[in-house]
This record gives C-alpha cells, sequence and structure tokens, in this order.
C-alpha cells in the first residue's frame, strides 16, 4: 500500500470523526445520540456497537452498489436499497450473536435493534456512493464516522453525568438542557473547521 | 463559600470539596485585580475604546445576572464578582473595533445561555468569556476580525486598522511579519509590551504575566496548567513552526496572540478544568496541541479559544480517567 493512499484514508477518518462530526456539523443521528448518552455506561456500549455495525455496513453497501446497481441502473433506488441492506444485516447480525454469543448479546444486543433505523448508518452508504469512494475509502469514511459519533456520546455523557449535580433551571432539566449543551459543543467543535480539505 | 444547612441534610454536589478561609468572592476580585494591567495596557495601547467596550460588557454581564437571577426567584449574587470577571475577561477578549452592541450580545449570550441555564456559578461547563468570544466570532465574523493599530495616544476613533502578528505570519509568512515590527528583538519587545494589534487585553504579555504571577503568589492558580499549555504549544511550534522539522521559532507562538491570556486565566478556570493535577497536565497538553494544529493547518488564525473550548469538553472525561482509586476498594467482580 503505497503513501498516498495511506495519508488519504488517515485524512478521511479524521475528518469524519472530527471536522465533520456528524452530531455536531450535520446534526444527524441526535435521537440515538441524546436517548443514549444519559449514562456512560450505555454510551460506551453503543458507541462500540454502533463503529462496528458502521464499518461492516459502509463496506455491504459499497459492493452491492458497485456490482449490483450500478450495472443494472438501479441507482435511482439508493435509499431503499441500502435501507435493506443494513437491517438484513444487523438483524442477521442480531441473530447470529443470539446463537453464538449469548453473553455479548446480553450486552449489546439492546443497540443493535436501535441502530437500524439511525440516520447515519443511512447517510454514510448514500455519502461514499454520491462522493465515489473505493473500497478502502468507504470503509475509512465508516469508520471516521462511527468514531466521531462515539466520541460524541462519549463526551456528551461524561458531561450529563455531572450535569445531573447541576442546579438546572426546572423548565430546563434534562433533554432541554442537553439540546443547549449540545449546541455549545457544535460551537466549539468549528474550530476544526478548515483542518483538512478534501 | 458557606452554605446554609438549615435542614441537616447531607449536601451533594460537584467538585471540589475542600473548604477554608477563602470565599468566591474574594477569589474572584483577586483575579479581577490580576487584570488589571492587561487593562490598563489595553487603554493606553487601544485608547477610550478599551474602556467603552470593557465597560459596557461587564456593565451587560452584571445586569443580566441580576435580572436573571431574578427573574427565576433566587437571590442575586453579582456581589460575588464572578460576574464581573466573565465581562471583563469578554471585554478583555474583543478587538477594539466592535461595534458598542456586541460585548452587550455577547455578555447576555454568556451569562443566560452559557452560564446560567447551567445552574450558574460552579456548574457551568464552558468557560464563559471564550465561549462567548466563539458565539460572535461565528454571529459577526466581519466585525470581530477588524483590528486597529495600537497608537498609544488619546485621539479617540482616527485609527487605521492592520492584521494580528500570527494572521501575518498565517497569510504572509514569518519574514513579512519580522519586517512589520523592523527586526527580530524589536518583534519580541512588541509582543511583551502589548505594541501589537489584537483582542483588548491580548498583546501585553508583560502585563499578563504580572497578573498571573500575583495569582500564583496568592496560591489562585497553580502552574499545572500554564506550563503544560505553555509548554506544549513551544514544543510543537519548535518542531513543526519552520521550515522543515526543529526549525520553528517558538517564542514568536508562545508571545503573541491570546496564549497568555488563555493559558493563565482562563484555562485555569476552576469550573470548567479538571480537579485532579495529573488531570490538569493532560488539559494543559491537550489545550497547548489543539492551538498548534489549528494555527499552523486550521482555518483560523489563533486557536487558544477553541483549543481551551474543545478541552472544556473533554474535562469531566479527563477527571474520570485519571480518579486515583479508592484506598481499600475492591474492584468489581464480573457476573
Amino acid at each position: 500500500m503505497d503513501m498516498e493512499l495511506l495519508k488519504r484514508l488517515f485524512e478521511l477518518v479524521v475528518s469524519s470523526a472530527l471536522i465533520n462530526n456528524f452530531v455536531f456539523t450535520m446534526f444527524l443521528g441526535l435521537c440515538i445520540f441524546f436517548g443514549v448518552s444519559r449514562k456512560m455506561e450505555t454510551a460506551v456500549g453503543m458507541s462500540i456497537t454502533f463503529t462496528a455495525v458502521m464499518v461492516v455496513s459502509a463496506a455491504l453497501s459499497w459492493v452491492v452498489f458497485e456490482y449490483i446497481m450500478k450495472p443494472y441502473g438501479l441507482e435511482f433506488l439508493q435509499i431503499i436499497i441500502f435501507i435493506g441492506v443494513v437491517a438484513a444485516f444487523v438483524q442477521s447480525a442480531d441473530t447470529i450473536m443470539k446463537k453464538v454469543s449469548p453473553s455479548l448479546y446480553y450486552k449489546l444486543g439492546v443497540y443493535l435493534a436501535l441502530i437500524t433505523t439511525n440516520c447515519i448508518i443511512l447517510a454514510v452508504p448514500l455519502i461514499n456512493a454520491r462522493e465515489g469512494y473505493s473500497f478502502l475509502e468507504s470503509i475509512a469514511f465508516g469508520l471516521g464516522s462511527g468514531l466521531g459519533f462515539g466520541l460524541a456520546m462519549i463526551i456528551m455523557a461524561s458531561i450529563r453525568e455531572k450535569l445531573e449535580m447541576a442546579d438546572v433551571p426546572v423548565p430546563f432539566r434534562g433533554l432541554p438542557i442537553s439540546f443547549v449543551l449540545a449546541g455549545l459543543i457544535a460551537l466549539a467543535f468549528t474550530g476544526f473547521s478548515g483542518l483538512i480539505r478534501l | 463559600m458557606a452554605v446554609k444547612n438549615k435542614e441537616n441534610k447531607l449536601i451533594v454536589s460537584v467538585s471540589p470539596h475542600v473548604r477554608d478561609g477563602e470565599s468566591v468572592g474574594r477569589i474572584m476580585w483577586s483575579v479581577n485585580l490580576a487584570l488589571l494591567p492587561a487593562f490598563i495596557m489595553a487603554v493606553y495601547y487601544f485608547g477610550p475604546r478599551a474602556v467603552y467596550v470593557t465597560g459596557l460588557s461587564i456593565l451587560a454581564a452584571v445586569l443580566t445576572e441580576h435580572f436573571f437571577q431574578k427573574g427565576i426567584g433566587r437571590p442575586s449574587t453579582i456581589h460575588d464578582g464572578s460576574a464581573v470577571l466573565t465581562g471583563l475577561l469578554l471585554g478583555l477578549n474583543l478587538p477594539a473595533s466592535v461595534p458598542f452592541y456586541i460585548p452587550i450580545a455577547g455578555s447576555f449570550f454568556v451569562i443566560t445561555i452559557v452560564k446560567m441555564l447551567f445552574g450558574g456559578l460552579g456548574y457551568n461547563v464552558f468557560n464563559p468569556a471564550l465561549m462567548g468570544r466563539a458565539f460572535l466570532l461565528i454571529t459577526w465574523p466581519k466585525a470581530m476580525t477588524i483590528w486597529y493599530e495600537p497608537t498609544a495616544k488619546f485621539v479617540g476613533m482616527d485609527a487605521t486598522t492592520t492584521a494580528t502578528p500570527l494572521g501575518v505570519l498565517k497569510e504572509e509568512g514569518l519574514p513579512k511579519l519580522i519586517q512589520m515590527f523592523g527586526d527580530k528583538s524589536d518583534m519580541y519587545l512588541g509582543m511583551l509590551s502589548g505594541n501589537t494589534a489584537g483582542s483588548l487585553g491580548e498583546t501585553s504579555a508583560l502585563a499578563l504575566l504580572v497578573g498571573a504571577l500575583f495569582l500564583m503568589a496568592r496560591r489562585y492558580i497553580t502552574w499545572h496548567i500554564p506550563v503544560s499549555f505553555l509548554g506544549t504549544v513551544a514544543l510543537f511550534a519548535w518542531v513543526f513552526g519552520g521550515e522543515g522539522f526543529f526549525n520553528g521559532d517558538p517564542l514568536i507562538h508562545v508571545l503573541s496572540g491570546g496564549l497568555f491570556l488563555g493559558a493563565f486565566f482562563m484555562a485555569t478556570d476552576y469550573v470548567t478544568c479538571p480537579t485532579v493535577r495529573k488531570g490538569q497536565i493532560i488539559f494543559g497538553i491537550g489545550c497547548g496541541a489543539i492551538t498548534m494544529l489549528i494555527r499552523l493547518w486550521g482555518g483560523f488564525p489563533e486557536g487558544v479559544m477553541f483549543a481551551v473550548l474543545l478541552m472544556n469538553c473533554f474535562a469531566p472525561l479527563i477527571d474520570r480517567s485519571v480518579k486515583p482509586e479508592l484506598f481499600g476498594a475492591v474492584k468489581e467482580q464480573k457476573q
């Protein structure tokens, strides 16, 4: 593997994780982001599951897009097909995990069901297809997006656990202050903008 | 701060828990005092506008805090000096050229959204003054980046605009920057005394250092964050700042921009930095690394503000990961 490609892949991972973080710059995936970031434990579990699913589904969707949709001119069915691919993969992973490794299923299974309907999971294959990324680039983009989402959730969980004890005005307790917090973190993340131009 | 505990209940609050004769008010007013040299230099170099901008910012911060607390039926805490400090820091972080609605809007945003909604002093996640500056920079990018040439004359409005040293360094390179000052030693002198373009309170490294030493002598801040912050910036500037590696000029990056103001007065904010010493060093290193990342390769000429804000996000996480283990605690058994 040559240095150019490695550099390109590294840039893709960093840019999708930090600079174009899905949560803080595109405001995608907010339902899981707010739903699961109340406790550190669930945030970490979700991050691991999410990143794994993201990488595999980016790879699967790339294969389906390049070898099935493109030859048959089915690009206009992108959204439906990608949803189908991701849902089928997540469902089969769920079933296999339950049989093969019940302990892992007990830990991470709850998150799998939630992930199927997440918008970042759909956004990544769509962006991969739009930008015409190669197989490795698609995987790097999926990995970066997953890591970025995980990072966002872990930061959020650590701050929210601290905020539990804060004297927040009553109307803002819980979800409202979390939205304010996410906005402020997004403001801080604008500092990364312009670091890598792809 | 003595907490009245009428019902004799156990008080659960966020750290720090140590109590002694100090009070929040005394510390806050001391920090205000420590910023006085920088403020005087700002007035000296930028004239009456420095007074207007900072004054409006303080006034807006204090009034907003007072009326917000009255509005939600809590006792007003403006006497503890924290609102004044936030206003003062925000004012010192603005260019002299800003229109007068900017400090007012900034202080209003900071006190309501960044401080009061999170529960007031002691609970805010981000450094209020820096968050205010970030908000203003994103909202009014043009007005926030017009820099006046320091005149050192009390002549009023007819100031000429120029670029900040870091802006010149980023756009036109080091030779042009040195040429602007004459020669290299003049450049360092200008940065030390504050005779350069920039935000009101950030230009004079020497005045900031005097204030910081005062705070250190009174043990209100410790060396951990500033030293690790400045050290990391110097190291990065030396390694990556020049042509090739290990060829850069660390002094330019250490003396210019908002680094002294950020490292001594804002990264050390008790509420938004980690409480464990080891965590504070990690925090400082992170601030320094992100600052240089943005200065050398990022989209903005100056990165101190974003670096501190980003590390504010990570502060609770750092605190968790360096938490010393409880003596005699048994690790949880896995089922």
